[in-house]
């Protein structure tokens, strides 16, 4: 599905990705793992587009696609959410999901001023859809509200349902466990594997050790921006190089 | 998953129409009760403003982009028009496009040469851009009589010319409603939402595949060219116009009815256009004070405020929630 050959991202003197090559499969989910300052964000920005690599490519189905603009990898199926919340509190819940959607919808100014033919039919049928979305991800209770009302834990949740408006192939979650106790963290944990059911192949970005080792088909391991180890998570646990980077502490418990 | 069927009440968008039918009535009495030109006047005045501050928050309020040149682009309007019909004897109405054209090929220039570049650039290319209109017009004495000023013959459309306060009330009254429902579609339409998408966060806006430097081109170019048209108008109507229509203050003025009103409101543009439209008529007698006056209403609401009036007071009339 996506195949990343010997990439590098420099910003001055910080390597923050160094020769990192990996091939994520088609279907399931794929972690990438990591300390803190790893990379791992940086490699998510890469591969959506929002920087240019210093070196190495990116090849989605075969196509390179390193380079291209992120507004133009979305209409290749590619979606992500982010770390640092990017949900537009200028807008309400459902219309943030709506913005998924946008490649779906006609965007002329002009058509949209003068409510053109269609418009409306397939403006309301986008709306239901993301009500849907918003349920999906069990967000019910905040369809109606302003996105600058819903608290933490729903804007993760809100940010999903955005990113699968658009109907991707390839989704990017950076982190979506953070900051979110134990029964969020296992809902979300479930809703990933549902997404992962329903065809789309799932890129993780995680902290939770419990959560990536427990639905990850594969696991990349990040270190100071280079490739640590990568394999599957029984091959994770034990891998050496990979106790030592974590100091044998989260990984070896569970 | 069914999407068909109408929407349940929690997602349908407000209605509009209450609204708009108030504005409508409003504005089909008001002349009853206007006892005489001057108050006419005063009235077009203030529809030519809520026209322009509803298109100058379509850049601001919704897309984020600030413009401190919408006067230049009136004013281009204005001359345009003024120049076309007099100098060469066009007919208005073709004049009238041609500087709209003309208005909205030059922002689509402005946009492409700064939005390479990130942060408030626009602001300063449209305050730039202002005064170089604005000083072309004062110097161009030959075809702009400069300072001074010139005069506009009368607009002719499907041959009918307009004349006198009273005909032209109906028609910048009907072109403040349609403006009116015309923002607030746009509003609530995929493209509206893409501006709004790229204000709120530009990143989130193209990871959703939003081509940002298309929308923000195409928004200033929508705005410009819809300033030069009101500019062609009001010039048609006022019969006169001068090198202050396009210079910066009237810029200032137009930004200060938006932020004032309301950002990313469409009313608060309507109601900070009355506000400040009426305020140097309550304030004549007062002569100098005025100046003040706006700057007073524009520091008070920015710190009691900061969304504007219409979207801070719209907002405590509805948060009962659960
Ligand atoms: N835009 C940028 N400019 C400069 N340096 C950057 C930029 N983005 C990331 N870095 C640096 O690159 C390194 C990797 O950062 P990155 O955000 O990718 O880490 P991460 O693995 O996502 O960490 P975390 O788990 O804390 O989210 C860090 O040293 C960071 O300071
Ligand atoms: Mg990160």
């Amino acid at each position: 599905m996506l195949k990343v050959s010997h990439l590098s991202k420099s910003f001055g003197g910080v390597h923050a990705i160094e020769d990192v090559s990996f091939e994520i499969p088609r279907g399931g989910v794929y972690a990438v793992i990591g300390p803190n300052g790893a990379g791992k964000t940086t490699l998510f920005n890469l591969i959506t587009g929002l920087y240019v690599p210093s070196a190495g490519s990116i090849s989605l189905a075969g196509e390179e696609i390193s380079g291209i603009s992120s507004n133009i990898l979305a209409s290749r199926g590619l979606s992500r959410t982010f770390q640092n919340l990017q949900v537009c509190m200028n807008l309400s819940a459902v219309e943030n999901v709506m913005v998924g959607a946008h490649l779906n919808l006609n965007s002329s100014l002009l058509a949209g001023m003068i409510r053109a033919p269609g418009l409306r039919q397939s403006d309301r049928a986008c709306r239901m859809k993301a009500a849907e979305l918003l349920t999906f991800v069990g967000c019910k209770k905040f369809v109606a509200a302003d996105a600058s009302a819903m608290p933490y834990g729903a804007l993760k949740r809100l940010e999903i349902a955005r990113a699968l408006a658009m109907e991707p192939k390839l989704l990017l979650l950076d982190e979506p466990a953070a900051g979110l106790n134990h029964t969020e963290t296992h809902e979300i944990e479930e809703l990933i594997v549902r997404l992962a059911k329903s065809g789309i192949t799932v890129v993780l970005v995680e902290h939770d050790m419990r959560l990536v080792m427990s639905i990850s088909e594969r696991i990349l391991v990040l270190d100071h921006g280079k490739r640590l180890a990568e394999g599957t998570p029984d091959e994770i646990r034990i891998n050496r190089d990979v106790i030592a980077a974590y100091l044998g502490s989260e990984v070896g418990e569970t | 998953m069914s999407t068909s069927g109408s929407l349940p009440d929690v997602l349908a968008p407000r209605s509009r129409a209450p609204g708009l039918l108030a504005v409508t009535v409003v504005l089909m009495v008001l002349p009853v009760f206007l006892p005489n030109a001057f108050y006419l006047d005063v009235a077009i005045r203030i529809a030519i403003n809520a026209v322009l501050a509803i298109t100058l928050n379509l850049l601001i309020g919704y897309t984020g982009q600030i413009s401190l040149g919408h006067a230049g682009f009136v004013g281009l309007g204005a001359y345009g028009s003024a120049i076309l019909t007099s100098r060469w004897d066009i007919h208005p109405g073709l004049a009238l496009v041609v500087s709209a054209i003309a208005a909205g090929v030059l922002a689509w220039v402005i946009a492409g040469l700064i939005l390479r570049f990130k942060g408030h650039y626009l602001a300063m290319a449209t305050l730039g851009l202002g005064i170089i209109i604005s000083i072309v017009i004062t110097n161009e004495t030959v075809w702009t009589g400069g300072p001074d000023g010139m005069s506009v013959g009368d607009f002719v459309m499907f041959g009918w010319q307009p004349s006198g306060e009273r005909q032209w009330y109906w028609i910048f009254a009907a072109l403040l409603v349609v403006t009116i429902v015309l923002a607030q579609n746009l509003v609530d339409s995929p493209a509206g939402r893409a501006l709004q998408a790229l204000h709120g966060s530009e990143v989130a806006a193209r990871a959703m595949g939003i081509d940002t430097a298309s929308f923000k081109t195409r928004v200033f170019v929508l705005s410009a060219s819809y300033a030069a048209i009101i500019g062609s108008l009001s010039a048609h109507y006022l019969g006169f116009i001068t090198p202050g229509i396009a210079a910066f203050p009237h810029s200032v003025e137009l930004v200060t009815m938006v932020v004032v009103g309301g950002m990313a409101s469409v009313w608060g543009a309507v109601f900070g256009a009355v506000l400040l439209s009426l305020l140097p008529q309550v304030l004549a007698s007062f002569e100098g004070w005025e100046t003040i006056a706006f700057g007073v209403i524009l520091v008070v609401t920015m710190i009691f405020l900061p969304r504007g009036i219409v979207p801070s007071l719209a907002g405590l009339f509805r948060r009962p929630e659960g």
